[in-house]
């Protein structure tokens, strides 16, 4: 991995490029790229480096959270262990998945993420570099809610164009369906008698 | 000068393979733009997952492509082990392996019936095919309890053992599978009408299918040697020893072919493994189903199913419910390029182009 | 050389032998006539739950304890079990309300799988229609109750093999508590 991120530091200057590490058994370890340098590395992956085909695009919703640190320190002969709470600022990451048909090679992942959950939620699109992206960057627009600037058609692809809110964010809330309940029984039917009696 | 007409093909077309919408611009006959539509069936299966445990997801793979539910089940059980590092007993990996073979062959066998459909040939293919898959149909009832919806796989292994007597009956479907694979040729190869309909449609150049992230048979009939059995060798596919079609030009025809083909290597890896299958347990003893809590990571794993390549993505904050449940959809990553292959081709031709690439829209929708 | 039309009359030839041979062979006339003609299904298949009772008394031989399992674990909740209790309020290991809402039972078997206590096993009963499409189809503790017999009928192997390992743990249950008993014995006459 460490060689793949030193011929990218090579092979396209000033590319922002960091591991990040897979803590599980499966040791699918990613790269993470800055979003101002990416479509460049993506194509030096495609071109030079023979990661032809992009199997899979797909977003994660990673909300803000609190993340506690313990330490343990030795005062006075005795243990102590601090605990710190960090905040870790919430973010819309895009990971994609990156195969070598040519040598049989696989799978490289790659990440981008985003600001943060609300205005800067905009990553360059790489459909200009693998065309399998397009379905699945609308996609991820579409569940998530990021925006990918220069993508040749982005608009919702799952939901209908006039819907409005992202249904695969944590925080989303699923609409009071009663509306589209065609029989309402028990306690849907009390819910629309309760907003027919509102209204 | 002529105007051009949008016309929106679906979502009911008795032609499509679900509920799936084609907005086409014709200038004339022959299109000029087509925006594909979906997601009448989108029932966001991966947020269901999201909120239960691992096990509770596996019989929701089987409605992902209805068609193939075995595969799905595995493709599912293969990421999860990954991602928790399960090894897999070996009379399972035997048990995966002839299920998963079926599962192509019945899948193959009802491809050919509904391009049939789609050309116009209404029901006669397809009823041959359905008449020859209700053998297998019955086999994946007395070994799992469902003929569709199969909740088979586990994490480590299959739900439970072969029945007394199943084997016998797999081979007697594999055995008798050539004779009908022949009847279905002579009915079909040489016939004329579906040369002229399949021939030349719709070619496909192979760096155009790999950008495009074609993968399964539409990628080997545009001449790609890629078959993820091989690629990767999940499983213990590395033990048997089968061809992997790959077409030329990459036309309908090709694509219609390669299937066929892929049929009669299934048939041969069939009767290897049934042939070599161990005795042992048919679950890993250490693997946790109920509960299981993988440790925090993530894990990719693919399999080839029928379709192309389907992939689970799993994200595991050590927790007993996936943080992130991702499916590679290949009928949908398969569409990506049906508006390149369909400019310039007649709105009949539409049909037949979208039946080649065989989509399942509880795939594509998810 | 290629007559044109050479193929379409080899299809032809095999669809004609195809409806000439559904006259002779039953292979090729596979048309069930339903419902007079039912499919033998196999022992394995699967339709909705129910729950197993020893005995001739369905209340009184219900092996379900209320744990509650089957209900955590099923992915689309369909299960609802309410623990009863006695005058006191103390839990009893029996359910006063089971019911399971089959219109949107999905037929899974993760319930019959995660079940420690053997009680809930899938029927085989298909024909389960009715004309009101909500309370018909939720199947309450009366209706799900059936006996051992009938589960020994529809599935055969599987109830031996429920059967003899229920037998083979009373049977060690009741060994136990012979040792202990033996044990105490020896002391009550030491003691007396």
């Amino acid at each position: 991995m460490n060689d793949l991120v030193e011929a990218i530091r090579a092979g396209v200057p000033g590319a922002g490029v960091d591991v990040v590490e897979n803590p599980g058994p499966s040791a699918q370890h990613a790269l993470l790229l800055a979003g101002s340098t990416a479509v460049a590395v993506a194509e030096f992956l495609r071109d030079s480096q023979g990661w032809d085909f992009c199997s899979n695009v797909t977003g994660v919703d990673w909300p803000a959270r609190k993340v506690r640190e313990v330490r343990k320190t030795m005062q006075d002969g005795k243990e102590i262990s601090e605990s710190t709470e960090l905040d870790v600022p919430g973010c819309l990451e895009v990971v994609y998945h990156l195969y070598s048909l040519k040598n049989k090679l696989g799978p490289l992942v790659v990440r981008m993420r985003t600001g943060n959950r609300g205005d800067d939620v905009s990553v360059p699109s790489l459909t200009s570099v693998w065309k399998s992206a397009e379905f699945q960057e609308r996609e991820a627009f579409d569940l998530f809610g990021i925006q990918f600037s220069d993508h040749p058609d982005l608009r919702r692809i799952l939901m209908w164009d006039e819907f409005e809110d992202f249904p695969m964010r944590k925080d989303y809330v699923a609409p009071d369906d009663c509306e589209y309940e065609p029989t309402p029984h028990d306690e849907i039917l009390e819910r629309v008698n309760a907003r027919r009696g509102e209204a | 000068m002529s105007s051009t007409i949008d016309i929106s093909l679906g979502p009911q077309h008795p032609s499509t393979h679900g509920v799936f919408r084609m907005n086409v611009t014709l200038d004339g006959e022959t299109v000029t733009r087509l925006q594909p539509v979906f997601g009448y069936l989108h029932r966001n299966h991966e947020k269901i997952a999201e909120s239960n445990s691992w096990l509770a997801a596996m019989p929701y793979t089987d409605r992902l492509d209805y068609i193939c539910p075995l595969t799905n089940n595995w493709a599912y059980a293969l990421a999860v082990e990954k991602l928790a590092g399960i090894e897999v007993a070996e009379r399972a990996e035997y048990i995966r392996v002839i299920t998963a073979e079926l599962t192509r062959l019945q899948n193959h066998i009802a491809f050919l019936g509904f391009i049939l459909g789609d050309m116009g040939a209404w029901g006669t293919a397809l009823m041959y095919a359905f008449r020859e898959r209700e053998k297998i149909l019955d086999l994946f009832e007395s070994l799992t309890g469902a003929r569709m919806m199969c909740n088979y796989m586990r994490f480590g292994g299959c739900r439970c053992d072969l029945p007394a007597g199943w084997l016998e009956a797999a081979r007697q479907v594999a055995d008798g599978f050539p004779a009908f694979l022949d009847e279905m040729e002579a009915l079909l190869t040489g016939n004329e009408i579906l040369l002229a309909r399949l021939q030349g449609v719709a070619p496909l150049a192979a760096d155009r299918a790999i950008n495009g992230g074609m993968s399964g048979p539409v990628l080997r009939a545009s001449g790609v040697d890629y078959d993820i059995r091989k690629a990767d060798a999940y499983g213990i596919y590395s033990r048997f020893a089968f061809r992997v079609p790959r077409g030329s030009v990459g036309d309908c025809y090709d694509r219609f072919m390669i299937r066929v083909l892929e049929a009669r290597e299934s048939v041969a890896i069939l009767k290897q493994a049934i042939a070599s299958i161990p005795d042992g347990p048919v679950v890993n003893p250490k693997a946790k189903q109920r509960g299981l809590r993988p440790p925090a990571g993530e894990a990719y794993g693919r399999i080839e199913g029928p379709k192309g390549e389907l992939g689970f993505y799993l994200i595991s904050t050590g927790g007993d419910r996936p943080y992130r449940f991702r499916i590679r959809p290949p009928s949908l990553i398969n569409l990506t390029l049906l508006e390149e292959l369909c400019l310039g081709t007649k709105i009949a031709d539409v049909m037949v182009i979208l039946g080649s690439i065989d989509i399942v829209l509880g795939e594509v929708d998810r | 050389m290629n007559l044109p039309g050479a193929g379409l009359i080899q299809g032809l030839a095999v669809t004609a032998r195809n409806f000439v041979g559904s006259y002779f062979e039953k292979a090729r006339m596979t048309t069930e006539q339903y419902p007079e003609e039912r499919p033998k299904l196999p022992e394995n298949a699967r339709s909705f739950p129910f729950l197993v009772f020893d005995g001739d008394d369905a209340e009184a031989g219900m092996r379900c304890v209320a744990c509650k399992i089957c209900e955590k674990e099923c992915p689309p909740q369909c299960i609802l079990i309410v623990q009863d209790r006695d005058e006191a309020g103390k839990a009893l290991k029996r359910p006063k309300v089971f019911e399971i809402d089959i219109a949107v039972c999905m037929s899974c078997q993760i319930c019959v799988e995660v079940c420690p206590f053997d009680s809930i096993r899938m029927d085989q009963d298909y024909e389960l229609s009715s004309f009101d499409r909500f309370a018909p189809l939720v199947l309450d503790k009366a209706k799900l109750l059936k006996s051992n017999e009938y589960y020994q009928s529809i599935h055969p192997t599987e109830a031996a093999e429920t059967d003899a390992r229920l037998e083979a743990d009373r049977k060690k249950k009741e060994a136990a508590a012979a040792a202990k008993a033996a044990k105490a014995k020896p002391a009550e006459g030491a003691a007396g």
